[in-house]
């Protein structure tokens, strides 16, 4: 049964579906503002059903400054994706344990295929409501800087006016990226210890490559982009 | 005319000489008489975005306030309105502090603030409030140390003159009011001023301070005719004791400069609280008429209340023996400061040329065995050597007040020879002196007269500065000095000009209070009557002559910002709400022609100022403080037509407010918001 994923694969494949529990709990991505009017730090906070604030007043201050720029109001309700993505990442986290209980190489494929589709989509989309929202400014705005647009950057820093916006994951992003990485080393595993040669190796062996296998398939340079 | 006062003319005599000749020395030797220790500089520099080590709250004196200073370096960092009106920020002008400022004489807008008092349990303070006393119409104020705000104010009756006060017990349940002026009491106070020693009366006052918004009168204690002047806790051994320094008990009622001095001594009363809370407690006092007035402001709504108290118990010493008992002191002592072991009682007679020591050991013991000196109204007189432990002897002119560095050693401050002197505990010897610019009242230790003194900075409030500062016309600022006492010496650091007069100060580690501090209001949480969470809840109602409008201010908008429809006659209400939810974003509302302060807008709040417009017109209103880039065009106008007009009353919003609300309700908002707020 060549196919068929080894004790190490199933573990790891169920590890990244319970990993993917992160993003419920914790926000994907944060970006966070930085101005000489705020040594207190402001921020948002971008989970997969909400948009926060960092602090419970944050959401209201930023739209309450991007007022002056004419920029839309940034509110959870006015963005229905958020309202699908506790569904996609729930439907990714259960087939997870599926591939792991199923055990199926072609089964765990298809899940990073399936999982790497929500990334990327999620990525597009976040980066499209940015665009949306740092282009679609009132004309009749306070401020307006002629050819000035507000889009935060996808990920790193960028000046806007009096405000530098540092964009990166946050624990729940970071978690999914694990979590796909470590979906990643169970195929890997998977194609080079197939079941029956696990299986015919002495169980303190197998213990052995439990230990350190993952953390050098990981560190591939190949796996890391792919988890990006 | 006894010894001691003559000898203290002459002591003053070769003071004034003394002065003469440093005088010619300054000005020969230019500053460098009194130059402050070579660090100074670097003990008192707080870097630009650093912080200091301490808060001091400092009384305004006459200026009825608390200001607050950072330690060491001496910044004002806020004046907290207490006992005055402040029109900076409406303070006892706007509709929501005005009963505040409520009495039975009425509202009054001035007070004199003298004797800060940090909340304590277990003889350390603890951080929770500050406690602060009217002088001329006797009050204490509970301010909030998260908000550096009064939420209390309770009036004292049978009192006049409150300043033995606020001072409290180490366990933080009382705080305590005693009369400096004795007055007539009862039923009947309209009385010839020359029967003093039959009809006035003093009182001492134990009020239950240790709940927030529920200060009470526990019970007054009716003393006789005296001069109550300043109290203070006992602690450890003498726990449970509260003493309180007599003047004037010769009884004068004119000229008291000279007949209230004569007498060799005076007495400290020295109070069982534990004996009068049973004397209470088996109805011995008596409940009599005494409406005093009991101002909350409430913490939801940020709108103060005021009930009046009907009566009080009133318990006479003799119908409760054993619950005072006097310790004589010489001459017309001041401060009575009791040291952190709780074993010294430190009694400085203004008049005298030593300090008495009193001992809480020996005090116990004679009380025990009875070693009385006959008794006065009914109050037993302790032998003076049966309690004295001991005398410092010369210590200067003066002495005042005593507070304690935790390491044995106490310092006290001598207005006529206007120094500090530092002494030892025990031993009685004089240690150190340090001179101070000029005439110092109370001096003061961060925690210096708890059980746990902080004991590294030494304050010296004085009242005279005359040369200190660059001159500004005939009336000076008074000043504090900081004084290093972390060696043996005591080091000049700093001076810094002060508001009022700095009477007494306290002051505490910034840490104990720093992170506690609130930002903003939430204005979800805010239950004024007459709020607007959001500008969809502005609006402009009239109810007869009286015509509210409830407003929001944001960044930078007023909404409604045009009204018209008032009319000549009626009685405007603007109730601006501050929707800010951002850290130190505060809006302020000014009317032309207002007859009445501004408003000052913490975010989150709801103030009203009342307007009554005297003449037809167009009248502007605008943010008072400086908000944002558009802060210059957060305006609005009220039109004024006459009685009787078709104008119809109507708020319109600007058309900038009408398109960010447009905006918001497209997204939900603010209503959303504003549920969402709700819940």
């Amino acid at each position: 049964m060549p196919t068929r994923l080894p004790p190490i694969s199933r573990l790891l494949t169920a590890l990244a579906a319970v990993l993917l529990s992160g993003a419920f709990l914790f926000p994907l991505w944060r970006i966070d503002l930085e101005a000489p009017q705020y040594p207190e730090g402001l921020g948002l906070r971008i989970g997969i059903h909400a948009v926060e604030g960092m602090k419970p007043a944050d959401l209201d201050n930023i739209n309450a400054l991007n007022h002056y720029i004419g920029m839309k109001t940034i509110a959870a309700d006015a963005i229905p994706e958020l309202r699908l993505m506790p569904w996609i990442l729930g439907a990714l986290l259960v087939g997870g344990l599926a591939a792991a209980v199923w055990a199926r190489r072609g089964a765990l494929l298809a899940w990073l295929v399936a999982f790497a589709a929500a990334g990327v989509g999620g990525l597009a989309d976040f980066w499209r409501w940015g665009y949306a929202y740092g282009h679609d400014l009132d004309p009749h705005a306070i401020i307006h800087v002629p050819g000035m647009v507000y889009q935060p950057p996808l990920i790193g820093s960028r000046v806007l006016l009096n405000f530098t916006a540092h964009s990166w994951p946050a624990a729940g992003g970071l978690l999914l990226g694990l979590a796909f990485a470590l979906g990643v080393g169970a195929l890997v595993l998977a194609y080079r210890r197939p079941a029956a040669a696990a299986a015919a190796a002495a169980p303190t062996a197998c213990a052995a490559h439990v230990a350190h296998e993952p953390v050098r398939v990981t560190t591939t340079p190949a796996a890391v982009r792919v988890a990006r | 005319m006894s010894h001691s006062l003559r000898k203290l003319t002459l002591a003053a005599v070769v003071v004034a000489a003394g002065g003469v000749l440093l005088h010619s020395c300054r000005s020969a030797a230019g500053t460098a008489v009194d130059l402050a220790a070579g660090d100074a500089a670097t003990r008192v520099y707080v870097p630009p975005g650093q912080h200091d080590e301490l808060y001091s709250f400092m009384s305004g004196g006459f200026s009825g306030q608390v200001a607050v200073y950072g330690l060491p370096s001496g910044r004002l960092l806020k004046v907290i309105p207490v006992f005055s009106q402040n029109p900076e920020n409406g303070w006892g002008y706007n509709e929501e502090t005005k009963p505040m400022l409520m009495t039975t004489h009425g509202f009054i807008p001035w007070d004199d603030s003298h004797h800060p008092e940090l909340s304590q349990t277990a003889g350390e303070i603890n951080g929770n409030w500050l406690f602060i006393n009217a002088n001329n119409t006797p009050r204490i104020a509970r301010i909030d140390l998260t908000r550096f705000e009064t939420e209390e104010i309770l009036e004292i009756p049978n009192s006049a003159g409150g300043h033995a006060s606020p001072f409290t017990t180490p366990d933080g349940r009382y705080v305590v009011s005693a009369t400096r002026f004795s007055v007539p009491i009862g039923e009947r106070t309209d009385v010839p001023i020359g029967t003093y020693k039959d009809n006035f009366r003093g009182t001492l006052s134990f009020i239950e301070a240790d709940e927030p918004g529920e200060m009470e009168i526990a019970f007054q204690i009716l003393m006789p005719g005296y001069n109550y002047d300043l109290g203070h806790a006992g602690k450890g051994p003498s726990d449970g004791w509260f003493f309180f320094t007599t003047y004037n008990s010769e009884q004068a009622y004119e000229k008291l400069e000279t007949n209230a001095s004569q007498a060799d001594k005076d007495y400290i009363a020295a109070v069982n609280i534990r004996r009068a809370e049973a004397c209470v407690a088996e109805g011995k006092a008596r409940e009599v008429h005494a409406p005093h007035y009991h101002n909350v402001m409430d913490e939801r709504s940020r709108v103060a209340r005021s009930e009046v108290e009907d009566d009080v118990r009133l318990l006479d010493p003799r119908s409760c023996p054993g619950v005072v008992y006097y310790l004589p002191t010489p001459k017309s002592p001041h401060g009575v400061d009791v040291d952190p072991t709780g074993e010294y009682i430190v009694a400085s007679g203004k008049l005298a040329t030593n300090i008495s020591v009193h001992s809480t050991a020996k005090l116990l013991t004679a009380i025990e065995r009875r070693q009385f000196d006959g008794e006065r109204d009914g109050i037993p007189v302790l032998q003076y050597d049966a309690i004295l432990a001991g005398e410092v002897q010369k210590p200067g002119l003066g002495a005042l007040h005593t507070e304690f560095d935790g390491k044995g050693n106490a310092y006290t401050s001598m207005f006529i020879s206007s120094e500090v002197v530092k002494w030892k505990l025990g031993t009685w010897e004089v240690l150190d002196r340090i001179p101070v610019y000029y005439s110092i009242g109370h001096l003061m230790i961060p925690g210096g007269d708890s059980k746990k003194p902080y004991g590294k900075y030494l304050v010296a409030m004085n009242k005279i500065t005359k040369d200190r500062f660059l001159p500004t016309g005939p009336e000076l600022a008074q000043s504090a000095q900081l004084i290093d006492i972390s060696g043996e010496k005591m080091k000049m650091l700093l001076d810094f000009p002060t508001i009022g007069e700095p009477h007494y100060a306290q002051a505490l580690p910034a840490e104990l209070i720093e992170e506690k501090q609130v930002k903003f209001f939430k204005v979800a949480e805010n239950e004024h009557p007459q709020v607007a969470r959001a500008e969809s809840e502005a609006g402009i109602t009239r109810e007869g002559k009286t015509v509210h409008v409830k407003m929001t201010a944001i960044r930078s908008h007023f909404a409604p910002d045009n009204i018209e429809g008032v009319q000549l006659g009626d009685t405007v209400y603007f109730h601006v709400t501050n929707i800010e939810q951002d850290w130190d974003i505060l809006h302020g509302f000014g009317v032309m022609g207002a007859q009445n302060a501004e408003l000052i807008l913490m975010p989150g709040e709801t103030r009203t100022l009342k307007w009554v417009p005297k003449t037809t017109g167009v009248y502007p209103f605008y943010c008072t403080d400086f908000c944002s880039a558009l802060h210059q065009e957060m305006s609005g106008y009220v039109r004024v037509s006459p009685a009787g007009a078709n104008v119809p009353l109507v708020a319109n919003t600007s058309r900038k407010a009408q398109t960010q609300l447009a905006r918001a309700k497209r997204y939900g908002r603010p209503d959303a918001e504003h549920d969402r707020d709700r819940h």
